[in-house]
């Protein structure tokens, strides 16, 4: 650390908490502030990571000029940058690539995979794409900054009904984003500047980009119980306590269907009693709809606990993503709603909105909301649209049937019934990181060191597989 | 708890209550409202609880008012909302000056032939919508770099370049300033006087903190040289300079060589970060590469530099967001350091970036036919800007008998002109002649006409003159 502190020092970068070096009037750093940096650098220099000892030996650190580089700047001024780890979803896929043995099963990322294993791009996608590359009087002028109000209120439509009368009484804004992270940053860095609670609770365990997502936006992130890895169900009882006990008005991350990584969702009357318990505490519903018609295969029985919430009136933030219902992953379509309690209140929401957008990327990107509002507005397009999802939806079922009848048939130690209780892409196995290690080694099996496995990489022919490898850890590692 | 038959909804914001209120005694969980003053009459009863009746259960909301009450509605973006307001405007005479997108003479916007060409070929070979890596298509990556620095500039060869696929430039600009917030704690961004609008809120949003150095000279309606060097000078060491690589947006005036040259001396001097946003390169004079000069000038001393780049103009693909971040190193090792940093503030603002405009992009700029197509297409746009300009000056000089010098508009560059226009001035060019632009004087000749240069002539000449 102290190396880097004098790099940082040849460059004249003297510490923060000596604000005198800084004395131009327009830095408005309180010592609090100066503190925080100081704390977030110090913490960045001494993350000790392997890759982070070896480039501490790297010559470039040390002042030493290169060729191309003028006396000035003999030492980098990004030297005391060390390098990130590599995502720990993401970083799954990485290892999956590296791996040349033939029977290898990539159960890590959650992206649709048909049983030949291939991505997916739906029909509907297609011809969609293919109406919109014909029209030729399409211009690429810049979306408003909310993005594009058909889409917007199509979306809105879809998450809330299409008969709700938050729609109907225009008590709903609903902005574009960059798919599901892009709304939930959007949601929360509102929240952040607007409302007076600034705590977000998130189930444990939830996806793992939920706590930096909401910490950079601005919140305090707790957690509720969640998921009992006794039942490998929900922990109904300690979720109950844990938003009983959380101050009034804190805000509350909700999977909307197809909790991620568990695959476990409440009940209807479990929800029913978990809106009476925040409506009682004026907990602020925040809901992430990531799986719409792709859990169940009905995108209104999916959209069953927001609709509840928004029946009795109250407020709450969705935010939506077709990445995976509509196979559009790259092109990052989502949005943000929030629901208010009067179409004034809905209309200032919106105006705020647009001032955490304009900052971070003007506005969003056309391609894919133009597809799905092409898909949405048109009847053929939607109903072929809700049958290849169906399919979708029912595929993963069929998987995780298949898989549990082969556990069944191998006789593997255990009750593996949550495999066809838990809904949606992803299974929470309940296998512990040593077995992961070792259905990974032997059997060439990539899967999140949670125990999570993505159902839409099992294809028919490879669920034996898995199944065996399920079966030798769970008999070798008691 | 009572149900009610007609169920009763009221906003908070609306000045008359309906008759039937019901009353509830037993209000769980107290509520705090936000920061603001609530606006509505303080009675004894609660007069904004819903109750409703779902077969045997009442659901009653327990919120009372608007958790969002105390939100005030935000004014309108300052350059986006000018195309609002010129919507909303049914005079014929109409003129929309206001944003930075280009038009063709019949004042339309513009899809790029090549752009064309790629979409239909990528809609042809039907490739898939997977989820591109955080830091985006690595064959737009690769293009882009090149195009900035030229494929063989040795901070390309060295492998000496981070480049971050990123949301056009703003949401490359941002990424940057999440960085230096992150890594440069205290360091300020020294942006011109005046720059582009976005750029504040972007770096406070960042919370980067900023200051101005001087730059356009009303008296000259060109550089403050002197000022410029004197204030880049002035500021603490190690901050970091934004400067427009070409097409200074909104005054059109950019620095010649030799001053491009002393200004490199002076962030050397000072150990200041040079960042440069480049939103048009080939818009500005034409040619990709005469625009990157700048840009190259200070990579050749060596210097480690940030670089937002944007393709909304010069490939007219606006509403794809799709740009990049570059950060160039003193080694391949810290290149790779920093990219692996600016994924990790990628990956909780929006995962990974869009792929559509990525791969527009990269065929465009990855095929020498196309590519060699888009920079005849370039030189067009840019042609029709400078003659607008050129008959713009032409009919100011014929019309105005004041011996005011308009060669300020031969001498700017690039979509924008700084006319020197006051904000009263302004507003008469919109309230009277329905002319649209923003308030700072700033007109956009991308939206301008060889047909409408009179008109608009007109328009300047009696703001200048008749409104102080």
């Amino acid at each position: 650390m102290r190396q880097q502190f004098t790099s940082l020092e040849a460059h004249g970068f003297e510490s923060p908490t000596t604000q005198s070096a800084f004395s131009s009037s327009s830095i408005s750093s309180s010592s609090s502030a100066s503190d925080r940096r100081l704390k977030a650098l110090a913490r960045h220099l001494v993350d000790a990571s392997p890759v982070m000892d070896s480039h501490s030996q790297n010559p470039n650190d040390t002042v030493s000029p290169s060729p191309t580089s003028s006396a000035f700047h003999a030492d980098s001024v990004f030297a005391h940058i060390v390098r990130a780890p590599e995502d720990p979803i993401l970083g799954v896929t990485v290892a999956y690539n590296k791996d040349p043995s033939p029977v290898k099963l990539n159960l890590g990322v959650g992206a649709y995979r048909t049983e030949e294993g291939k991505p997916l791009v739906l029909n509907v996608v297609r011809q969609a794409e293919q109406q919109l590359v014909n029209d030729r009087s399409r211009v690429k002028e810049y979306l408003p900054i909310v993005g594009l109000a058909e889409y917007n209120k199509l979306s809105a439509k879809l998450i809330l009904g299409a008969d709700s009368p938050a729609i109907q009484e225009n008590r709903v804004t609903t902005v574009q984003c960059l798919s599901g992270t892009g709304s939930l940053r959007v949601g929360g860095e509102f929240l952040a500047r607007h409302y007076h609670q600034l705590t977000i609770y998130i189930p444990l365990p939830t996806w793992g980009n939920h706590p930096k997502i909401f910490t950079l936006a601005g919140l305090s992130v707790k957690t509720y119980r969640y998921y009992d890895p006794a039942t490998r169900g929900l922990d109904f009882q300690g979720l109950l306590e844990d938003l009983g006990s959380a101050p009034s008005g804190a805000i509350v991350l909700l999977h909307a269907c197809a909790h991620n990584p568990t695959g476990v969702d409440p009940t209807i009357q479990q929800w029913e009693q978990i809106r009476q318990l925040m409506r009682s505490k004026a907990l602020l519903p925040f809901f992430d709809s990531a799986y719409q018609g792709f859990a169940s295969g009905s995108l209104d029985a999916d959209a069953q606990p927001v609709r509840m919430f928004v029946a009795d009136g109250g407020e709450c933030l969705v935010a939506q993503s077709y990445a995976k219902n509509m196979g559009l992953y790259g092109e990052r379509v989502g949005a943000l709603s929030i629901v208010c309690k009067s179409a004034d209140v809905a209309s200032r929401v919106e105006s705020q909105l647009k001032l955490v957008i304009r900052p971070m990327y003007s506005s969003p990107p056309i391609h894919g909301a133009s597809i799905v509002a092409t898909i949405l507005k048109d009847r053929n397009l939607y109903t072929e649209w809700t049958i290849e999802l169906k399919a979708m939806a029912d595929r993963i079922i069929s998987m995780r049937q298949q898989l549990f009848d082969a556990l069944r048939a191998r006789g593997t130690p255990g009750d593996w019934s949550h495999i066809i209780k838990q809904i949606g892409m992803f299974t929470f196995t309940g296998l512990n990181s040593e077995q992961v290690v070792f259905m990974t080694r032997e059997y060439h099996i990539y899967m999140t060191s949670d125990g999570r496995i993505s159902m839409a990489g099992l294809s028919s022919r490879t669920v034996p597989h898995l199944a065996d490898a399920i079966h030798a850890a769970v008999t070798s590692f008691a | 708890m009572t149900s009610t038959s007609t169920s009763t909804m009221l906003s908070l914001a609306s000045a008359s209550l309906t008759a039937s209120l019901s009353v509830h005694e037993n209000l769980k969980g107290r509520l705090k409202l936000g920061g603001g003053s609530l606006s509505f009459n303080k009675e004894k009863a609660n007069p904004f609880i819903k109750t409703k009746s779902f077969s045997r259960i009442s659901m009653v909301a327990a919120i009372k008012v608007s958790r969002f009450e105390g939100v005030t509605m935000a004014p309108p973006d300052p350059i986006l909302g000018v195309s609002e307001a010129f919507k909303a405007d049914n005079d014929q005479k109409k003129l929309n000056l206001g944003v930075g997108a280009y038009r063709t003479e019949e004042l339309q916007p513009y899809v790029l032939n090549v752009v064309k060409k790629a979409e239909n070929l990528m809609v042809e070979r039907g490739e898939n919508k997977e989820y591109l890596p955080i830091e985006g298509l690595a064959a737009f990556n690769k293009v882009t770099a090149e195009l900035l620095f030229g494929a063989s500039n040795p901070v390309i060869k060295e492998q000496r370049v981070a480049t971050v696929q990123g949301l056009s430039g703003t949401g490359s600009l941002r990424l940057a300033a999440a960085l230096i917030e992150r890594y440069f704690p205290g360091a300020k961004v020294l942006i011109s006087s005046p720059t582009w609008g976005n750029h504040k809120n972007i770096f406070n949003d960042a919370r980067v903190p900023w200051s101005e150095y001087r730059y356009y000279d009303p008296k000259t309606v060109g550089l403050d040289f002197d000022g410029m060097i004197a204030d880049i000078k002035a500021a603490p060491e190690g901050s970091f300079v934004l400067l427009h690589g070409c097409a200074h947006n909104p005054t059109g005036i950019d620095p010649t060589p030799e001053q491009w040259e002393k200004i490199a001396d002076v962030i050397q001097e000072k150990n200041h970060i040079p960042f440069f946003d480049v939103a048009y390169q080939g818009f500005a004079s034409g040619s990709l590469d005469a625009d990157a000069g700048s840009v190259r000038l200070f990579a050749a001393r060596g210097m480690e530099l940030l670089v937002a780049q944007s393709y909304s103009k010069n490939l007219g693909l606006y509403a794809e967001r799709i740009g990049a971040i570059n950060v160039v190193c003193t080694s391949a090792d810290a290149a790779t350091r920093v990219k692996s940093q600016l994924k990790r503030l990628a990956r909780p603002m929006y995962s990974n970036p869009p792929i559509h405009g990525a791969k527009i992009v990269a065929n465009v700029v990855g095929d020498p036919t196309l590519f060699n197509e888009w920079k005849a297409e370039m030189e067009m746009m840019a042609g029709r800007i400078k003659n607008v300009r050129q008959k713009l000056y032409d009919s100011l000089t014929a019309k105005d008998k004041s011996g005011k010098d308009w060669s300020f508009i031969l001498k700017q560059i690039g979509m924008f002109s700084f006319t020197g226009l006051n904000k009263a001035q302004s507003d008469n060019m919109t309230n009277k002649w329905h002319v649209y632009m923003t308030k700072d004087g700033r007109i956009s000749l991308a939206g301008l006409s060889l047909a409408k240069c009179e008109y608009l002539a007109d328009a300047i000449i009696d703001s200048y003159h008749n409104v102080s």
